[in-house]
């Protein structure tokens, strides 16, 4: 039944699979979007793909929010000691900065895949 | 009646009724594979590549074309997915499979059998729908993060249905 061939395929093919595999879990922590919470609730959910700035109102003043090269970060906000600008860039999904005097955070979540057919 | 001069009388032959039971059993079989319930959405065992391997491998290329895609359509009728994107996905791995099958006919037939056949088109079939959902449904990367889970399926549902396949064809070819 099986060939000389069939074990090659079949070789190759498990090879290909386990690189594919690797790469998954290093794939895994990638972060797509930013979500920006205000009094701990979900104000506003924005991509990582594209450059921006956004200014979050609290009740400090603005905490500005900025996007560039899928990493975002809080670059500047009122709040005494500053530790959530401090913190830098975020990168991976999960990470997460809390600006806490100003009731602000972000948090960049991973890929959300959604399905709606049932059918392929 | 006197018949009109353009009236043409199809006469079916016997490869076309061979083409004609091969799509009515895969598209039997597509109806298991639709209501065999799966654990990730695209995870199927693909049982009606079946019928595709059997029919390249007893009448040739162009009836594996004609079964897969009347099983196809076939199928789209009777799950009432016609033109659904599950249609267009099915039709897009469908087609990406029987391409790699007509290229699979330069593979020396000593060394490489019905298995290396039905495992590379199960990939095919997984790349040309993968391909079509990050074209058109999903314009996202993020859906290749399916793609190994999907492939290792099709690895297993790939080796499966080749050797179901090889069964029939050496079952016909001894009657």
């Amino acid at each position: 039944m099986f060939k000389a061939g069939d074990y090659l395929v079949l070789l190759a093919l498990c090879a290909l699979l386990l690189a594919a595999f690797l790469q998954l879990g290093r794939h895994a922590g990638e972060a797509s979007s930013v979500i920006v919470r205000q009094n701990g609730t979900e104000t506003l959910r924005l991509p990582l793909r594209l450059n921006r700035l956004h200014i979050a109102h609290g009740p400090l003043g603005l905490t500005e929010i900025e996007i560039h090269n899928g990493q975002a970060r809080i670059r500047r906000d009122p709040s005494p000691r500053q530790y959530c600008v401090q913190q830098g860039w975020l990168r991976h999904s999960g990470d997460i900065a809390v600006c806490l005097p100003n009731r602000v955070s972000i948090e960049l979540a991973g890929p959300d895949l959604a399905h709606d057919s049932l059918a392929y | 009646m006197t018949r009109s001069p353009t009236e043409r009388t199809l006469q079916a032959s016997t490869d076309d009724h061979r083409i004609a039971s091969l799509a009515a059993l895969a598209i039997a079989l597509g109806m298991v594979d639709a209501a065999i319930p799966s654990p990730l959405p695209g995870v199927k065992p693909g049982l009606a590549n079946i019928m595709t391997l059997f029919a390249l491998h007893t009448l040739g290329w162009r009836a594996a074309v004609w079964v897969t895609l009347l099983r196809v359509v076939g199928a789209g009728l009777l799950l009432g997915s016609l033109f659904t994107p599950g249609f267009w996905l099915s039709l897009g791995g469908a087609l990406a499979s029987l391409l790699l099958l007509g290229a699979c006919r330069a593979l020396p037939e000593r060394h490489f059998s019905l298995v290396s056949h039905s495992l590379l088109a199960a990939q095919a079939h997984l790349l040309g729908q993968l391909l079509l959902v990050r074209l058109f449904l999903i314009p996202y990367d993020n859906i290749l993060v399916l793609f190994p889970p999907l492939a290792l399926a099709a690895l297993l549902g790939g080796v499966a249905n080749g050797l179901i396949a090889s069964h029939l064809v050496q079952a016909h070819d001894k009657d």
